[in-house]
């Protein structure tokens, strides 16, 4: 169906800080414990931003720029993709707790984080980035709806575009309704051709098998109740550095695809 | 790029339901934002309410579904014969190659905002009947539309605030390019909210009377609420009179997460890319629909950015005094406007604008001007700095 390159690769959540904590993780080489996230606010953030950046701008953006480092790339030259089911959950809690309460009235700064574009916002703001920005949900097809997206959007302007998928948490109680237990990112640089930066070729199509899973149990988990954790079985085909195919959780009837060659 | 071809759409806003009156509104220059208490708000608010949404019941096998949102996305499909020429393009090309990509910027967020004031008070919990999946999410409205019409391709929702339902063209867009779907369900909906109602008051940017775009007196916007829905299919045995996409221009300000940069250097950067991706020079352009919400530093930014590239002669207005700002959906609503206008002719003269603002010295029609048309910008511009520029042409003109 179409044909993309991965030039840059990321992934942060609970116990893999990194890539190369990740990836022996991902092979099953070394164990995998899930542990809290690490999250720093990033320098490159105004220091008013920085002071106010929650999971959802910290995680996004460290996933952003891990990926943009890996590619070797310019940040404020990629066209961007951040896709997430809930965007930023704790601020989204906090404006309907004080919505629901007396004093109605809202923080400024809460409302406009509260636009599920805000961490796309914060990128362009700190990456001087003026390039094609878009923000996406499909709830659980999240991750295979930015990938489409990202692949789409390369393939159309005919330059690398950047992906950021990221999911982040929401406390109770729509945490008893949407449970996703940690925060996880994955970023990815795609190219429409291949060039010496190209680490792989990643050719999609949508088929109706079923998808793949994780041997070990916790990551398993994380797969199945983060939707950016839906990418975990190409990650891990990723990781292993051999040609594949595997096959990512999509939409119902309409699974994603994915053969990984050199 | 290559042009798409509108083989059917509808739109269903404060102006009416579907086509007809939104033609009649434009045509008489009338608008349908009014003050009022609008659910528990405690102050009189200016909004543009969609009729009747309390009374629509969503379809039995989607009941789960049933939101404002969905309420008014469901009204929105049933306007104009539209599910019929989606059916027909389903069974033309396979329920696989029919694409929904939607915008919205709130989705049903009323539901969790009225699910929170009923919270246990000893737990805590939501009430049962809280549906989040289908409701709150802001993939629920295309969740929806999907089953719906029961697809089985590809499916997003773009939520970029108020550029959400303009930038779905350009996912389509993309998407047929890439030959991965033979057509496209776009659109967008979003529905009145406290979220956007208190939110937008503590930025100070709600007007307390009806909004005035472009007006020296304009002092904020009037929230609205509206769905658009369009069938896109490929250009191939396109009829004269038909209504095209030809260009499509993204750009992202880099500058501030409420506010435009001042000279609307994205502004401008998204209307250039999509003259270029259609072919066309700034003299084409026959009529701009303007994001025009009314708030003092939108429009002087949109003002400045048109003027830098377009002069001041291109005729040009804002629909938010007809419509309210229906965030999230107004840039399906305004695309569906520009092609109204091309169909028939019509240039909508801004409801509520008096007297123009002096500083922007731009061609903004204070009454409505009938006259053919060839091709049409509209601009769509949102928080976090999210531009987007569509043109529509009309086939054979």
């Amino acid at each position: 169906m179409t044909t993309i390159y991965l030039e840059g690769l990321s992934l942060l959540g609970p116990g893999m800080n990194d890539w190369a904590e990740a990836a022996p993780r991902l092979l099953g080489q070394q164990p995998f414990q899930a542990e809290a996230v690490r999250l720093t606010a990033p320098a490159i953030l105004p220091p008013t931003e920085r002071r106010r950046a929650g999971t959802a701008v910290k995680l996004s953006m460290a996933v952003g720029l891990a990926a943009v480092d890996d590619a070797g790339a310019d940040a404020a030259s990629l066209p961007n993709v951040f896709s997430s089911t809930g965007g930023d959950c704790e601020n989204c809690h906090s404006l309907l707790e004080v919505l629901a309460s007396d004093d109605r009235m809202v923080s400024p700064t809460r409302f406009h984080n509260s636009v599920h574009n805000a961490p796309a916002g914060y990128w362009g703001i700190a990456t001087r980035c003026t390039e094609a920005s878009t923000s996406l949900c499909a709830y659980d097809a999240t991750f295979g709806a930015g990938l489409l997206e990202t692949a789409t959007q390369a393939l159309s302007a005919g330059k690398p575009c950047l992906l950021i998928s990221f999911d982040t948490a929401y406390p109770e109680p729509l945490y008893a309704q949407r449970p996703i237990p940690y925060p996880l990112g994955v970023g990815m640089v795609l190219s429409p051709v291949r060039t010496p930066a190209s680490k792989a070729a990643l050719r999609l199509s949508f088929t109706q098998e079923a998808v793949g899973t994780m041997e070990d149990e916790q990551l398993e988990a994380l797969r199945q109740s983060i939707p950016s954790a839906r990418s975990l079985p190409l990650l891990r085909r990723l990781a292993s550095g051999e040609p594949g195919r595997e096959v990512i959780e999509y939409l119902d009837g309409c699974h994603l695809a994915i053969e990984v060659t050199a | 790029m290559q042009a798409l071809r509108l083989s059917a759409y509808t739109l269903t806003s404060a102006l009416g339901a579907g086509v007809a009156p939104h033609l009649a509104a434009l045509r008489e220059q009338r608008g349908g934002i009014v003050k009022k208490r609008w659910e528990t708000v405690e102050f009189d608010v200016c909004v543009g309410e969609v009729a009747g949404l309390d009374e629509v019941a969503l379809r039995d096998d989607l009941a789960i579904f049933d939101c404002r949102n969905n309420r008014l996305a469901q009204l929105g499909l049933e306007q104009d014969g539209f599910i019929a020429r989606v059916q027909e393009a389903v069974a033309r090309y396979g329920a696989n190659r029919v694409g929904v990509f939607l915008g919205s910027s709130t989705s049903g967020i009323l539901s969790s905002e009225v699910a929170y004031r009923q919270r246990d008070p000893q737990t805590g919990a939501l009430p049962a009947e809280h549906s989040y999946r289908e409701t709150h999410n802001a993939y629920s409205v295309a969740d929806f539309v999907r089953r719906f019409f029961d697809l089985a391709g590809p499916a997003v929702v773009v939520s970029t605030a108020c550029s959400s339902s303009a930038k779905v063209f350009g996912t389509a867009q993309r998407m047929m390019a890439a030959g991965i779907i033979d057509a496209a369900i776009v659109g967008g909906v979003d529905t009145l909210c406290l979220t956007t109602i208190y939110g937008f008051s503590s930025l100070q940017l709600v007007s307390p009377s009806p909004c005035l775009p472009f007006d020296g007196e304009r002092n904020g916007i009037s929230v609205g609420e509206g769905a658009a829905f369009a069938l896109l299919e490929s250009a191939e045995g396109t009829q004269p009179g038909d209504i095209l996409l030809t260009g499509v221009g993204e750009s992202s300000d880099a500058y501030h997460m409420s506010s435009p940069h001042p000279e609307g250097l994205g502004a401008q950067a998204a209307m250039a890319e999509a003259l270029q991706q259609a072919g066309l020079v700034p003299g084409d352009i026959d009529y701009i629909n303007l994001h025009g919400t009314a708030t003092p530093s939108n429009d002087a930014a949109e003002g400045a950015a048109v003027q830098t590239l377009f002069g001041n002669a291109t005729p040009c207005s804002s629909t938010k005094g007809h419509t309210g700002h229906t965030l999230g959906a107004a840039g399906g609503i305004e695309a569906l406007i520009c092609a109204l206008a091309l169909r028939d002719g019509v240039m909508p003269g801004g409801v509520g604008t008096q007297s123009l603002d002096a500083r922007l010295q731009c061609n903004y029609l204070l009454s409505t001007v009938e006259r053919p048309l060839r091709h049409v910008l509209s601009n769509s511009f949102g928080f976090g700095g999210s531009n987007c520029s569509l043109i529509f042409s009309l086939a054979g003109a």
